[in-house]
């Protein structure tokens, strides 16, 4: 076990684990948001840069600060590790100018977009981003690419987080799908426009996190905050069955995996699930999805309230209200 | 006694004035002819009408842009915004073709407002990325049936030879504001 501080709070984890996963055993404010590092996805991340913190130390035997900010989804912990987050100015900084590069292509056509309302994107620049942009240029554009009847692509939209790509290099059995050129001219590739016929390639649509590949089929349906989401599930061979339906009314207009706080999909359901049982009596529903309350899916929607979480929530934001300062970070030993 | 201005009630015989009624009738009359000298309250609506408000929150247009297309894009942010649930809308895909009708590649194949519902507290407007929805000083007409009241798209867009102008409702604050080129991405 190794033994660190993330923003003041000491913790104790695994040795090998990684900043991010350390500050998520912590939870709450001082996790890093993540873009591209997926659990779920061997060798994800690294590649969005919004996680990045300050080591303010890097370990007991070595009080050195690291040289710059580090990514802290690739970055392991050490023994003494002091990692500043939200309480380093410099990181918020650099974060907000990593938001605003992220931004710089992505055009903003949230209100035709079908992620609008659960886009990670749209999240981070909310909560990190400025709301104007200095980008004078010509944003750049490509056109739209159907990758199999089922998931459209709009590489003019994608962040180059490069978790696709792992789906379909983990989950499928062929490489059906790569980055393609470098620089702004990358590009999502189907291997020309090869359809994906394989079993697990709907994931690719979870685990985007912004609105590059979507679901055809519920292309212009409905805007995601005026579906109801339910947990159901199905006895599938292929895969866990574990899925989330998108109601609206009795028809069930989207089947999707389950993500769990962090917008990451733990157990990924085959294509069969997906697409193949839009009707409501092919599934044993479970009940509401729990929608988190910051999320404007939870508009209109209401479920019973678990009083002491409510009430731990409001001693939150009293607290944030009165000003109340988080906690301070252990003084370096040596300067 | 729950207050202090409850009353007593005793019933008494009426003394002979009282009985005639006739002080009694010649005092209302009074009141009635008093009350005919006087400025009336109340306009003779809808041949005359009353002056409104510049930011008067009536009857809503749905916009279309300078060259006729219709700049809804069915985002559905009026109706996540409405408190009274009043506005549904249905999305469609834009044909090939079909640009000179609407501006983005998505548009509102039906969008119902429910007047009946509605609030007119402007936040439709307020939510609107695409500039598509305004309040006018329209004033909604009356009906005998209820079903009239749910607006489609042949009430709500403004006919491309009968624009509607709601040049008040974006005051100088807000055409200001439109102007900073760091929001220049919202166009």
């Amino acid at each position: 076990m190794v033994k660190l501080t993330i923003d003041g709070v000491e913790v104790q984890v695994a040795e090998g684990t990684t900043i991010l996963n350390a500050a998520r055993q912590i939870g709450g404010d001082l996790v890093p948001p993540a873009m591209c590092y997926y659990t779920s996805l061997k060798e994800t991340g690294g590649k969005c840069r919004v996680c990045l913190v300050k080591v303010a130390q890097t370990s007991t035997k070595d009080p050195r600060p690291m040289p710059k900010l580090v990514a802290s989804c690739r970055t392991n912990v050490m023994d003494g590790m002091v990692v500043h987050n939200i309480t380093s100015p410099e990181v918020l900084e650099a974060r907000k100018g990593v938001v605003e590069f992220l931004l710089i292509n992505h055009p903003l056509d949230c209100p035709i977009c079908d992620q609008a309302g659960e886009c990670d994107l749209q999240n981070l620049a909310y909560e990190h981003g400025a709301a104007g942009t200095r980008y004078e240029e010509d944003r750049r554009t490509f056109e739209k690419i159907d990758i199999g009847d089922k998931i459209k692509l709009h590489m003019t939209r994608c962040i180059l987080c490069y978790r696709c790509t792992f789906v379909a290099d983990q989950l499928t059995n062929d490489r059906v799908h790569g980055v393609l050129n470098r620089g702004d001219k990358s590009e999502i590739s189907t291997y020309i426009q090869k359809a994906i016929d394989n079993d697990y390639s709907g994931n690719m649509i979870d685990v985007c996190p912004v609105g590059a590949l979507t679901d055809n089929t519920f292309r212009f349906k409905s805007r995601v905050w005026f579906t109801k989401p339910l947990d159901a599930h199905r006895n599938c061979e292929k895969c866990c069955g574990k899925v989330v339906l998108f109601m609206k009314g009795d028809e069930v207009l989207r089947v999707s995996a389950r993500k769990d706080q962090y917008g990451e999909v733990r157990e990924f359901i085959c294509n069969e699930c997906r697409y193949g049982h839009k009707k409501l009596s092919d599934w044993n529903v479970e009940g509401p999805r729990h929608i988190d309350r910051n999320s404007v899916i939870s508009q209109n929607h209401y479920e019973q309230i678990d009083l002491t979480k409510l009430k731990k929530e409001i001693d939150r934001q009293i607290d944030f209200e009165k000003g109340k300062p988080l906690p301070q970070a252990n003084p370096p030993l040596l300067t | 006694m729950l207050t202090n201005r409850s009353k007593l009630v005793v019933k008494k015989d009426m003394t002979f004035w009282e009985r005639i009624y006739l002080p009694a009738i010649l005092s209302g009359i009074s009141i009635t002819i008093k009350h005919l000298f006087r400025k009336s309250a109340t306009v003779r609506y809808p041949e005359k009408k009353r002056e409104i408000s510049a930011i008067w929150r009536g009857q809503h247009v749905l916009k279309r842009d300078e060259n006729g297309a219709e700049r809804c894009t069915a985002c559905g942010l009026c109706a996540v915004a409405c408190p009274a649930e009043a506005i549904t809308m249905v999305a469609a895909e834009r044909k090939k073709g079909e640009e000179a009708l609407y501006r983005e590649e998505k548009y509102a194949a039906s969008y119902e407002i429910n007047m009946l519902r509605c609030i007119f507290c402007g936040l439709c407007e307020e939510a609107c990325p695409k500039e598509a929805i305004f309040l006018t000083d329209r004033i909604v007409s009356t009906d005998y049936g209820r079903g009239q009241f749910i607006y489609d798209k042949s009430k709500l867009v403004e006919p491309v030879d009968k624009r509607i102008d709601v040049s008040k409702r974006q005051t100088s604050a807000v055409l200001e504001f439109k102007k900073l080129k760091y929001f220049s991405h919202n166009k």
